[in-house]
């Protein structure tokens, strides 16, 4: 199993890496050795295996509705590398927002 | 444009996102009040701080269960969470914890009917509905030309359910009726307030056009996927529009769904237009995997009857009853449930005391509901409370005043009411200086008309009873207080005595 130069550009994108032609090719001789490990399952017949769906066999972990202490506004924006005492600052984002 | 007269059919699947009523966030403890100043409802977990480990809310799963219920789903034994993976500055973790493969419920639909039967009932079928949490926000003031957009992550890991409906809606008003019924829905089981101002209900839309061919077969346009409608207004202007656009789209360009990629379009209401956004990311680019942090749920028989016995009576099954209960027309029921369960308490009330459901029916929606609809407010603190309502239309009813005046004293409690003044019949007849006429006032007075009126006493004792109607007139003259009813009950006696 390998993957082409396309592949590795493609996934760079996806995780917001700007990824220079010679580390493209490193990336994927790495990335082709990783996969063609993980392709060994592909030997065994797995057609009656469960997928995994998680390793442990805990189910069902909940906790109830009860408000707990938040963070100040101080503590929560501390660690950002730019904020206005209220919010986080970012480059403009334009567009729409909320969850996809 | 009739539908028979429509040169296509223009095919509509929603999607919808709506908050559920949990006081604290899906994951973490932090609460979910609206309103509250930018980032003080934020912990590690929501921040997606490392170390941090989400931990789901049992009620956030819990009224995600009714809703699926009340949906008619499957509910699946056995469901987990994924990472939808997208970089975004109101995403933190740069995942969305949400549900890929395994939704914890699926295949349920939910029917609109119009009351008016302004279109045929449309059964509606829910692909699936899942639990995920929710993004910040981001805001940008374009006005001030700044270049940066500030996050408030408030909202991020706040619990909402997706929604998807299968492509049965056939038109934008049916979407409508059918995201009212949606909403009465869900906020008659206490799943979600669906306020869209305060972002608790989103709606996404798709839409294409089928197009029959000549030869029998249909050809489909590209879909397109609508953001940013706000109210359902907005959808059923945003679909119009829409499939406007794609109609004359196909006619020049005559491109085919799979010919061009799946588009998204946002709604500018004030513009009243569409407009293209970026393409879709297949779902592959968001590399979905499930979520090691969270372990799955498995939901056994017993809870599925638990959630189901506490659920509450839908819309549906109240509209049949108030009808029943209250011998009224399904039409009158419908209208009343749709308003919400204030006003169901309020006409129930009113209807107690009167005694009778189709008086209340009719005075709820002519004179209550449509003085709420034309000055807003709610019914819990309209000014005319169901005591003082029930008085009126029981005196309306035992002949005390006709419609007209009751009509008259209504507005008069209405006055009162809004005064903050103590508003019943008495008052609102005192204010309005109404003196009631007493039988034998009325008796004194109707006589004096007789002799005046030889001409009608003896058109009525020719047979004709409607000529005693021209008493009315001049008996309303004399005494603006008499009860027009009565003046021609007390004359057609007194005539027949003659």
């Amino acid at each position: 199993m390998s993957l082409s130069a396309t592949d590795v550009a493609k996934v760079g994108v996806l995780a917001r890496l700007a990824l220079s032609p010679t580390e493209v090719e490193a990336m994927a001789r790495q990335l082709s050795s990783i996969v063609g490990f993980v392709s060994q399952l592909e030997e065994l017949d797995t057609t009656r295996i469960e997928p995994l769906a998680h390793p442990l066999d805990t189910r069902n972990v909940f906790r109830d509705d009860v408000p707990q202490t938040c963070l100040t506004t101080n503590q929560a924006l501390q660690s950002a590398p730019r904020h206005d005492g209220e919010c986080f600052l970012v480059p403009a984002v334009l567009g729409e927002t909320g969850a996809a | 444009m009739p539908a028979d007269a429509s040169p296509f059919t223009t095919v509509i699947g929603l999607e919808v996102h709506v908050q559920l009523l949990t006081r604290t966030k899906l994951f973490c403890g932090c609460p979910t009040t609206f309103g509250a100043p930018a980032n003080t409802q934020v912990c590690p977990v929501c921040l997606g701080l490392p170390g941090s480990l989400p931990v789901m809310n049992r009620r956030a799963f819990d009224l995600a269960l009714r809703a699926a219920l009340a949906l008619d789903c499957t509910i699946a034994p056995f469901t987990k969470w994924d990472r939808k993976n997208y970089f975004y500055p109101d995403l933190p973790k740069g995942y969305q914890i949400s549900q890929y493969d395994l939704p914890f419920s699926s295949d349920g639909s939910l029917e609109v009917v119009d009351p008016k039967g302004a279109f045929p009932p449309r059964r509606v079928g829910i692909i699936r509905v899942h639990l995920e949490e929710d993004a910040g926000k981001s805001m940008h003031d374009e006005a001030a030309g700044t270049a940066d957009s500030r996050i408030d992550l408030n909202r991020a890991g706040t619990p909402l359910v997706e929604i998807v409906s299968q492509p049965d809606l056939r038109s934008p008003q049916e979407a409508r009726a059918w995201l009212n019924e949606l909403k009465l829905l869900l906020v008659y089981l206490g799943v979600s307030d669906c306020n869209m101002q305060e972002g608790s209900l989103r709606v996404d839309a798709n839409v294409n056009l089928h197009v029959p061919r000549g030869d029998g077969s249909t050809a489909k346009t590209p879909i397109v996927e609508i953001k940013n409608m706000n109210s359902f207004r907005s959808v059923e202007r945003a679909l119009a529009y829409e499939a406007a656009r794609q109609w004359e789209e196909w006619q020049r360009t005559g491109i085919e769904m799979g010919k061009a990629p799946k588009q998204t379009r946002g709604w500018d209401d004030a513009a009243g237009i569409t407009r293209g956004q970026r393409h879709k990311e297949e779902s592959s680019d968001y590399r979905y995997f499930p979520d090691p942090d969270l372990v799955p749920v498995t939901v056994a028989a017993e809870e599925l009857a638990a959630i189901r016995a506490a659920m509450g009576e839908p819309p549906t099954r109240l509209r049949a009853a108030l009808a029943e209960k209250w011998g009224i027309p399904a039409a009158d029921a419908a209208v009343i449930v749709n308003q919400g369960r204030d006003v169901v308490a309020y006409y129930e009330t009113v209807a107690g005391l009167v005694g009778e459901g189709k008086p209340a029916a009719n005075w709820l929606q002519q004179d209550v509901l449509r003085t709420l609809n034309e000055t807003g407010g709610t019914i819990t603190d309209f000014p005319v409370g169901p005591a003082a309502l029930a008085d009126l239309i029981g005196r309306v009813g035992r002949g005390e005043f006709d419609t007209a005046r009751g009509r008259e004293i209504f507005a008069g409690l209405l006055t009162l009411g809004r005064a903050a003044l103590p508003a019943d019949v008495a008052a609102a007849v005192a204010a309005l200086g109404i003196t009631a006429v007493s039988d034998d006032e009325l008796t004194d007075l109707v006589r004096g008309l007789l002799t005046a009126n030889p001409k009608i006493v003896a058109d009525v004792k020719g047979g004709k009873e409607q000529a005693a109607a021209g008493l009315i007139g001049q008996a309303r003259k004399q005494n603006p207080n008499v009860n027009p009813g009565k003046v021609r009950e007390v004359a057609l006696t007194l005539i027949r005595a003659m």
